[in-house]
C-alpha cells in the first residue's frame, strides 16, 4: 500500500492536470477579418481568380456609373449646347438640366398646368390608400379596403377627368401622361384584377362544369398570349365589337386590356392560395351551416388571401413593369414621355438618351424593389408561426 | 324503429334545390356569354360593313408589297404574299426565341449557382445582378440596349474591328460568312456520325457502370468521337468551305453575314432579363435539396463539383423544370416586344404592317394569338409528360 504519503510524494513529483484545458484560439489565419477573407474570398486558387475578376468588374461598372451620373455630369444649362462634348470637356456624363426642365412633363404629361393640383391630390389620396392597406397594424383596415377598392376609384375618376357640375374642368385623357398614366394604369389594373381574379379562381374550382369551363378557357387563353397582343386586341378589335357611338377612348381601351390580362394572372395566384387551405376548413364551415358565399367570405378567403399577400405583391410588381407596354399602343406613360423628350431637337445630344433611361430606371427600380422587399417581409412574417425554432 | 320513419323530412322547395339551382346558374351564364358573343359579332359585322373592310382570309394570297429587313426564307416585297410575310415573321420570332432560350439557360444557371457560391463576393455580385435586372421593365431595358448602346456605336466608317474580320457599328454586327463548297455535306455527315457514336457510347458506358460499377472514360472518348472524324476528313480532303470576310467599302461594309442591331438588342435584352428569373428558379431548386444530401455526398468522398453534378442537380432539376418552362414561354412571349425597336418578328410584321395595310384587325390579331397559344399549349403538354417521366418511382401515378 503506498498510502497517503506516497500519493503526496507523487503529487510533489509531477504535475497532473485536474481540470480540462480551455481550447486554444483558432490559428490567426482562421479568425478575425483575415480568417473571414480567407474563408470567403481566397479559399482556393479558383476562388482567388474569381474574386479578382469580380473586383475588377465591380470597380469598372461602379466607376463608369458614378462618372456618368455625378463626376462628368452636366448640372446647369439651358439647351443641348450645355451637354455637348467639346475640346475643354471631352467626356460628358448625364445631362441633368434636360431632366429638370422636363420633370413636370414626365410627371403630368400634357395635363393642363392650372389643373395639375388635381393630379397631386390624386397621388396623395392613392398614397393614403396604399399605406392603409399595406400597413398591417393600421386601424380599421376593413374601411381601408373599402376606401381603396370603391371610394378611391370613384373619387379619382371624378377628380382626374373632371366634372363640370362640381366646377372641375373636363380634361381629355389624351392629355394625361407620364407618371400619372403609369400610376393610373397600374392602380386600375390592381383594383380590377384582384376582385375579378378572386371570382375567376373560385370559378375554376367550382363544381358547376359550365362555370369551370369558362374560367379555365379565359385564364389559359390570356396566360398563353403575350400582353402586346391583348393590348392590340383591346385597341383595334374592341372598337369593332361595340356599337359605333359607344367606342371607348384610347386610354380606357388599354386599361381594359391590362385589367383583363392581370385578372388571369391574379386568378392563378388566388387559386394557389385557395388550394393551400386545408379541407377541414371547408368541411367545418359547411358543418356550421354556412352557405357558399358566407363560407368563402368569412372562412376561406380571409385565410387564403392572407397567405397569398406575398404572391399578390409579386404579381403587382409584374403588372407595374408591364404597364410600360401601353407605350406600344400609343399611350403616353412615363417611358413614352421620356422617349418623346429624348428625341426633342432642343436637347438632342449623345448623352440625352442614357440620361432619360437612367431616370426611368431609377423610378421603376425604386418602386419594384420596395414592393419586393415588402413581399419578402410579409413572407417571413407569415411563416414565423410555422418555423421551428 | 318508428322514430326513423316518422322523422319529418325537411320540405325542400324547388328554390333551394342545389341541383336545380346549379343548372339554372349555368344556363344563365351560358345565355349571358352567348348574348355577349352574339352582340360582339353583329356589331363587328355592322362596323366592318360600314368601314368597307373585307372579312375572311382572302388577303392571305395578296401581294404584300412591303420589305422586311430580316428574312430567313426567300421573300421579296414585289412577289411575296401576306401569307409568306406571316411565315417570315414567325420564323424570326422562333429564331430569337430559340437562341434566347439557349443563352438565357446558360447564363441563368451560371448566375443561379453563383448566388450560392462559397465566395462571398461572387454571391453578392450575382444577387445584385438579379435584384437590378428583375426590378426593371423589359421594355426599358430593350430601349436602353437599342437606343443608348447600339445606336451610339460609331458609324460604318469608324466601325470597331475585331480580329480584322468582325465589324461592329451602329448598323449592326458583320461576321465572316462560310461559303460552302462541294464536300461540305460529307463533312457534316462525318460530324453527325461522330455525334451519334458519342451518344451510343455514352448510353453504353452508363449502362455498364450501372451494372458493374466500372466507370468508363466518358468525356475524353466523346470529345475524340466528335472532333477526330471531321479533322481526319479535313486533313484528307481539305476544308470544304471558304470564308468570305467582310470588307470595308467606301460607304458600307460588303460581304459577310450581317446581324441586325434590332436583333442583337432584342436577343441581348431578352437573355439578360430572362436569365435573372432563371437564376432565381435554379437557386430555389438547389436550396430545396436537403443539406443532408450534400453532407452525405461529401462524406462519401465526392468533391464539391461532383456532388453538385451527381447528387444535387438531379434532385434540384425536378423543382427547377416547371418554373424554367414558364420562363421559356415568357421569353417567347416577351420577344413580341420586338415591335418597340423594329425587329421584324411575328407581331411587328403581322399585327403591325399587315394589320395597317389590310385593316382586318379581327383575323390578324386572332391568328397571331393563335400562334402563341399553340406554342404555349404545346410546351405545357410536353412539360406535363416530362414531369411524369422524371417523378420519383414511388410518386408515379
Amino acid at each position: 500500500m503506498t498510502g497517503v504519503a506516497g500519493e503526496r510524494a507523487y503529487a510533489d513529483l509531477a504535475f497532473v492536470q485536474r481540470a480540462p484545458i480551455g481550447a486554444l484560439p483558432p490559428p490567426l489565419a482562421m479568425r478575425g477579418p483575415w480568417g473571414w477573407l480567407r474563408a470567403n474570398l481566397f479559399s482556393s486558387a479558383f476562388n482567388i481568380v474569381l474574386t479578382v475578376v469580380m473586383l475588377a468588374l465591380i470597380v469598372w461598372i461602379g466607376k463608369s456609373t458614378i462618372d456618368f451620373l455625378f463626376i462628368d455630369a452636366v448640372w446647369v444649362g439651358h439647351d443641348r449646347t450645355a451637354c455637348m462634348a467639346s475640346e475643354q470637356r471631352p467626356h460628358v456624363g448625364a445631362c441633368w438640366p434636360f431632366v429638370w426642365e422636363r420633370l413636370n412633363y414626365f410627371t403630368y404629361g400634357s395635363y393642363p398646368i392650372p389643373q395639375r393640383w388635381r393630379v397631386d391630390v390624386f397621388f396623395a389620396m392613392l398614397a393614403i390608400g396604399v399605406a392603409w392597406l399595406l400597413w398591417l397594424e393600421a386601424p380599421r383596415r376593413d374601411l381601408g379596403a373599402l376606401y381603396f377598392f370603391v371610394v378611391l376609384p370613384v373619387c379619382s375618376f371624378i377628380l382626374l377627368s373632371g366634372a363640370p357640375a362640381l366646377g372641375l374642368e373636363t380634361v381629355d385623357t389624351s392629355l394625361w401622361g407620364g407618371v400619372l398614366v403609369t400610376v393610373v394604369v397600374s392602380t386600375v389594373g390592381i383594383v380590377v384584377s384582384l376582385p375579378l381574379g378572386i371570382v375567376l379562381a373560385l370559378g375554376r374550382r367550382s363544381r358547376m362544369p359550365a362555370v369551370r369551363l369558362f374560367s379555365v378557357i379565359f385564364i389559359e387563353f390570356v396566360r398563353g398570349v403575350p400582353l402586346i397582343t391583348v393590348l392590340f386586341m383591346a385597341s383595334v378589335m374592341l372598337p369593332l365589337f361595340v356599337p359605333e357611338d359607344l367606342t371607348p377612348d384610347k386610354l380606357l381601351r388599354a386599361l381594359i386590356g391590362i385589367a383583363l390580362f392581370a385578372s388571369a394572372y391574379m386568378a392563378e395566384v388566388v387559386r394557389a392560395g385557395l388550394q393551400a387551405i386545408p379541407r377541414g376548413q371547408y368541411e367545418a364551415a359547411t358543418a356550421l351551416g354556412l352557405k357558399f358565399w358566407p363560407q368563402m367570405g368569412l372562412v376561406i378567403l380571409p385565410q387564403a388571401l392572407r397567405v397569398t399577400i406575398p404572391n399578390i405583391v409579386n404579381t403587382t410588381i409584374g403588372l407595374f413593369k408591364d404597364t410600360t407596354l401601353v407605350f406600344i399602343v400609343g399611350i403616353f406613360d412615363l417611358l413614352r414621355t421620356i422617349e418623346v423628350a429624348r428625341i426633342d431637337p432642343k436637347w438632342a445630344t449623345p448623352v440625352t438618351s442614357p440620361t432619360g433611361y437612367a431616370v426611368a430606371a431609377l423610378f421603376y427600380w425604386v418602386f419594384c424593389y420596395a414592393m419586393a422587399r415588402y413581399a419578402r417581409h410579409m413572407e417571413l412574417r407569415l411563416s414565423a408561426g410555422q418555423e421551428r425554432r | 324503429m318508428s322514430a326513423a320513419e316518422t322523422t319529418v323530412r325537411p320540405r325542400r322547395s324547388l328554390l333551394t334545390n342545389p341541383t336545380l339551382r346549379s343548372i339554372v346558374y349555368q344556363v344563365l351564364l351560358c345565355v349571358a356569354v352567348g348574348l355577349l358573343v352574339y352582340a360582339a359579332i353583329s356589331n363587328a359585322a355592322d362596323n366592318l360593313a360600314r368601314a368597307r373592310i373585307a372579312t375572311g382570309f382572302g388577303f392571305w394570297n395578296t401581294t404584300a408589297g412591303f420589305d422586311i429587313s430580316q428574312t430567313l426564307i426567300e421573300y421579296s416585297s414585289r412577289g411575296s404574299t401576306y401569307g409568306r410575310a406571316f411565315w417570315v415573321g414567325l420564323l424570326n420570332t422562333l429564331l430569337v426565341g430559340g437562341l434566347g432560350i439557349i443563352f438565357a439557360t446558360v447564363l441563368g444557371f451560371v448566375i443561379g449557382i453563383a448566388r450560392l457560391s462559397s465566395n462571398w463576393l461572387v454571391a453578392k455580385v450575382a444577387a445584385g445582378y438579379v435584384e437590378l435586372i428583375r426590378n426593371l421593365p423589359l421594355l426599358l431595358q430593350l430601349l436602353f440596349w437599342y437606343n443608348a448602346v447600339l445606336k451610339t456605336l460609331p458609324d460604318t466608317r469608324d466601325s470597331y474591328v475585331v480580329a480584322g474580320s468582325v465589324f461592329l457599328n451602329n448598323r449592326g454586327l458583320v461576321l465572316p460568312r462560310a461559303v460552302l463548297q462541294a464536300g461540305s455535306g460529307a463533312l457534316a455527315l462525318t460530324l453527325l456520325a461522330g455525334m451519334v457514336a458519342a451518344v451510343v457510347y455514352r448510353i453504353w458506358a452508363k449502362r455498364r457502370q450501372a451494372l458493374t460499377g466500372k466507370p468508363a472514360p466518358v468525356l475524353k472518348v466523346i470529345a475524340a468521337l466528335v472532333i477526330l472524324p471531321p479533322l481526319i476528313f479535313v486533313a484528307l480532303h481539305g476544308f470544304p468551305a471558304v470564308f468570305e470576310f467582310p470588307e470595308r467599302g467606301r460607304f458600307n461594309i460588303t460581304g459577310g453575314v450581317e446581324v441586325l442591331p434590332e436583333f442583337a438588342a432584342l436577343l441581348f435584352g431578352l437573355v439578360i432579363y430572362t436569365a435573372a428569373f432563371i437564376a432565381e428558379a435554379v437557386r430555389a431548386g438547389i436550396q430545396s435539396v436537403p443539406s443532408g444530401q450534400v453532407e452525405a455526398a461529401h462524406a462519401l468522398g465526392l468533391r464539391p463539383n461532383l456532388a453538385l453534378r451527381f447528387i444535387v442537380m438531379p434532385q434540384a432539376m425536378r423543382v427547377i423544370i416547371p418554373p424554367l418552362t414558364s420562363q421559356y414561354l415568357n421569353l417567347v412571349k416577351n420577344s413580341s416586344l420586338a415591335v418597340a425597336i423594329g425587329y421584324p418578328d411575328l407581331v411587328q410584321v403581322f399585327t403591325g404592317t399587315v394589320l395597317n395595310q389590310t385593316g382586318q384587325a379581327v383575323e390578324v390579331v386572332a391568328l397571331t394569338m393563335a400562334v402563341y397559344l399553340v406554342i404555349s399549349l404545346t410546351a405545357s403538354l410536353v412539360m406535363n409528360i416530362y414531369n411524369r417521366l422524371i417523378a420519383p418511382v414511388g410518386e408515379r401515378a
